[in-house]
């Protein structure tokens, strides 16, 4: 069996998610008693990254200018043709958004079958056997792909990061990029201006719900207590509709799915949607002046007191 | 202008899920459903759209709605018609689909319907898989711009698509026809009112069979088994700031 894990980089360095993906794809290998894991990197300036992949497996190259601004048609069809040229039966990506935007994609291009945000693989009967959440998570399901190939797109917060072994060939890949498809026009990007980490990869994550009467008093007090702590900022739906927490801090069912060592919720009830992106932290602690809050049955810890109050309090005793 | 919104039918998602005798579906009997809530915000997008050109040239866009599914779908493409769909369309189908062949249905729907535009939800919130409007984009050979938060007509015909992406808001542009997948902050779905839901009980709903659209309906992922999950924790109540310090330095979950 072929694997073809597919990275994405940050600066010169792997992505984390990426190379949470990478464990499922050393996990699939297992599971089918042996596979070859090839690496797929694409983009533009990927000399410094194409060498930190090769720690993981032989790396195959499309570094190109015109791919510095990943659009969905450009980045399937490439990907898509590599997974051809190498002859891929299974093919990985971490779950994130430019994977269920383009992974999907390059899918159906390769005509193969796909299970999105697994968070385990084993064997079974002969074959491989994905794990995935459904129904915001009230349901785990073991699903199996009939198709060849089999794409996944991995849940980053289910597995740990892969550690690198020794260097690899890395091959540039003759593909023509002037013949990619591009109907698709990237025109702009406002990136968060936080400068904290992705919630999806942070140890820590402050979260803050709708107890926060103003974005200013949430970025002074969930953003003053993880700047304190090193942390991501996490939020709930409610508080981002309510223009409190910016967008790309949400976190549940259609935000970002997180696994931190530490969730510490503030302010935050904790519906379904939001409990299906947070549950699986290792620890979870909650301050809220609610003692009824549903979070609190899923918390390890929780402290009855205002958020007001109490974080002021934490980021003077931390 | 035709839109075309796929309304998928899925159990409503705060009512308690129970799983059929084998283990291998939610039994869906006496549960309460709806349409998709990311479809119903899809919807909603395509008829403001119509709104807004009906105001300013008069109108020629038309919204058709379409469910795949067993004739239960009905009461969903029900509601998409009290909401304010022109049409409805129920692709009849009574074993299970997954996205690989909702979408070889849609695409060939939209061969026969020639939409410009395909407005869907991003993803269902019973499978969460996320996939079906990519496919279909794919299949399609249309453009797409999945998770979109802001959907405007520029010039040229192309639309212009700001999408929520991990690290913040992107804008793309691209062509009719496309794909777009819609995001919760995209827009706040209307109710539909009492008389319209009474009038929409008295619209034609039309009917198509796989077979008629010539589309193999074999799912390519398979559910296993499923299991409910029950991930709630013995919470230890804390008294102060100082007590949770130590607990969670004493669980491992800070720094000492």
């Amino acid at each position: 069996m072929k694997i073809l894990v597919v990275l994405e980089t940050q600066g010169d360095a792997l992505r984390q998610a990426s190379r949470c993906a990478i464990t499922l794809a050393r996990s699939a290998a297992e599971a089918a008693g042996g596979a070859e894991i090839e690496i797929a990197l694409l983009g533009a300036n990927l000399a410094a990254a194409s060498v930190a992949a090769s720690c993981y497996g032989p790396v195959f190259v499309l570094d190109h200018d015109s791919l510095a601004e990943v659009t969905a048609d450009r980045y399937a069809a490439a990907v898509a043709e590599i997974a051809r040229a190498r002859g891929t039966d299974l093919l990985i990506a971490a779950s994130t958004s430019q994977a269920k935007d383009g992974i999907a994609r390059a899918a159906a291009l390769l005509d193969g079958a796909m299970v999105s945000d697994a968070s385990a693989c084993a064997a079974r009967d002969g074959r491989l056997v994905w794990r995935r959440r459904m129904h915001a998570g009230s349901v785990l399901a073991w699903v199996a792909a009939h198709g060849s190939p089999v794409v996944v797109t991995a849940l980053p917060s289910a597995f740990s990061p892969a550690e690198p072994s020794a260097p690899n060939a890395i091959t540039p890949l003759a593909i023509d990029v002037a013949a990619l498809p591009s109907a698709i026009r990237f025109e702009s990007v406002s990136v968060g201006t936080t400068g904290r980490p992705d919630p999806t990869e942070a140890a820590i994550v402050v979260s803050g719900g709708r107890a926060f009467k103003t974005a200013e008093d949430y970025e002074r007090l969930i953003g003053g207590l993880a700047d304190k702590l090193g942390a991501a900022t996490g939020s709930t739906r409610a508080a981002v509709d309510a223009g409190i927490a910016p967008n790309e801090n949400q976190v549940g069912q259609s935000g970002k799915i997180i696994a931190p060592n530490l969730y510490l919720g503030i302010g935050v009830s904790g519906a379904i949607q939001h409990l299906t992106g947070m549950v699986h932290s290792k620890v979870i602690a909650v301050i809220n002046t609610d003692e009824e809050a549903p979070l609190l049955e899923y918390a390890d810890f929780a402290l009855i007191a205002d958020a007001y109050e109490a974080i002021p309090e934490l980021i003077a005793k931390l | 202008m035709k839109i075309l919104v796929p309304t998928k039918r899925v159990p409503d998602p705060d009512q308690p899920l129970l799983l059929n005798a084998t283990g291998t579906a939610v039994d869906l009997d006496g549960v309460p459903s709806i349409i998709n809530p990311f479809d119903a915000i899809a919807l909603e997008e395509a008829l403001r759209i119509r709104e807004e050109d009906r105001a300013a040239n008069g109108g020629e866009v038309e919204v058709v709605a379409v469910s795949i599914g067993n004739t239960d779908c009905e009461k969903e493409l029900r509601i998409a018609l009290a909401m304010g769909a022109d049409r409805a369309i129920l692709i009849k189908v009574e074993s299970a689909v997954d996205p690989w062949v909702v979408s070889g249905l849609l695409k060939a729907l939209a061969e026969k319907e020639q939409p410009d535009l395909v407005l869907m939800g991003k993803q269902a919130v019973d499978d969460d898989c996320n996939q079906t409007g990519q496919f279909l984009a794919a299949r399609l050979d249309w453009p797409q711009a999945t998770f979109a938060s802001k959907l405007e007509f520029v010039d040229g015909g192309r639309i212009r698509v700001a999408r929520e992406t991990d690290a913040g808001t992107e804008v793309v542009s691209m062509p009719l026809p496309a794909v777009v997948t819609a995001d919760l902050r995209l827009c706040e779905p209307r109710y539909a009112s009492l008389p319209a839901i009474m009038r929409a009980r008295k619209q034609p709903l039309e009917e198509l069979s796989a077979a008629e659209l010539g589309v193999d309906i074999t799912a390519r992922v398979e559910v296993l088994e499923m299991e409910t999950s029950n991930p709630k924790r013995e919470c230890v109540r804390v008294g102060s700031v100082d007590e949770l310090i130590e607990k969670l330095r004493g669980a491992g979950a800070l720094p000492r």
